[in-house]
């Protein structure tokens, strides 16, 4: 089990991370924008989660944390 | 359940929003080189010199100690803060407006003498924050403020591939050329920049990392469809890999 944190407000909409995501259960948010008007990120899926943290990586504003289980190796 | 952070913001970045535009690659460049700036340990000893362009606002991001250097004098800069500190890590961060441009003779000369500092080199072939003129990265045919009609390259020439020039020097102990427009690439460009600043921390000259990137609002293009146009148009005239390697 793995988790995302999307700090919202350093969003840009960009939508690099939900292209890039392999498991693809990243989306904007359909009703939600953050303070400087982007739509903001969802993880729809979140148990499909494999903690890979390709998201964050190319997330060119550095929003997103990713959280995995102690002992859980990369990507599974 | 116990978990641990596997990925969060370096200590090498401030929290400062960036200025850069939606899918910009600078902030992706930004947060690789603050990687291994913590890496290595060495944020404490770091000097950043930025350049002028969009990443003159670097010193805002970047959580070490940082100097703005006038257009194009990032490396003379950075000679002067390396050779008085020799001590500390020092880096420059231009882009190809520059660098390639206004900053050529600096850069040359620089790596001609083997100046043992760090540069960051991003190249996305256009005048971004000047509001999308052509630069002397911009591909033959390309469309800018400046050449409506395309890059002409009977008036213009063609575009200066600034990795194979630096590499015929003999100063220099890395010149490479990298993307981050897919999660491999972004991966190569953090071990070639960790190895640009290990190179400098064992004292061999200067390590040279251009990185291609991508300028979605003065291409016109959408950030996804940016990224893919690096591989479809920057790739083929700037490819990517290692130039020099002592």
């Amino acid at each position: 089990m793995a988790r995302t944190v999307f700090h919202e407000e350093f969003c840009k909409g960009c939508g690099l991370c939900i292209e890039a995501c392999p498991k693809k259960i990243l989306a904007f948010a359909e009703h939600r924008l953050n303070h400087k008007g982007y739509q903001a990120v969802d993880c729809l899926r979140p148990e499909e989660c494999t903690g890979c943290a390709i998201c964050a990586r190319t997330c060119p504003d550095v929003v997103i944390d990713v959280y995995r289980e102690a002992g859980q190796a990369e990507g599974s | 359940m116990e978990e641990k952070l596997v990925f969060s913001r370096p200590e090498a970045l401030t929290d400062m929003p960036t200025h850069y535009c939606p899918g910009c690659h600078h902030g992706i460049i930004h947060r690789l080189v603050a990687e291994v700036i913590d890496e290595l340990g060495v944020r404490e000893n770091t000097v950043g010199v930025a350049s002028v362009g969009c990443s003159i606002l670097a010193y805002d991001y970047f959580n070490v100690d940082m100097v703005g250097a006038l257009h194009g004098r990032a490396p003379a800069v950075a000679t002067g803060v390396k050779r008085g500190r020799p001590d500390s890590v020092v880096f420059t961060y231009q882009g190809d407006g520059d660098l390639a441009a206004i900053g050529t003779a600096e850069i040359i000369h620089a790596a001609a003498r083997g100046e043992n500092f760090t540069v960051v080199f991003v190249n996305n072939a256009i005048y971004g924050m000047t509001g999308g003129q052509m630069a002397p990265t911009t591909l033959d045919g390309q469309r800018t403020q400046t050449s409506p009609a395309g890059r002409d390259p009977h008036l213009a020439g063609h575009p200066l591939r600034m990795s194979e020039l630096i590499a015929t020097l003999s100063g220099p102990s890395f010149v490479t050329r990298t993307a981050v427009n897919t999660p491999a690439r972004i991966n190569q460009t953090r071990k070639a920049i960790k190895k640009a600043f290990e190179l400098q921390l064992a004292g061999r000259g200067l390590g040279f990392v251009e990185v291609l990137s991508t300028c979605p609002t003065n291409w016109g293009l959408g950030a996804v469809e940016s990224g893919q146009w690096v591989d479809s148009h920057m790739i083929p005239y700037y490819p990517l890999g290692v130039f020099k390697e002592d």
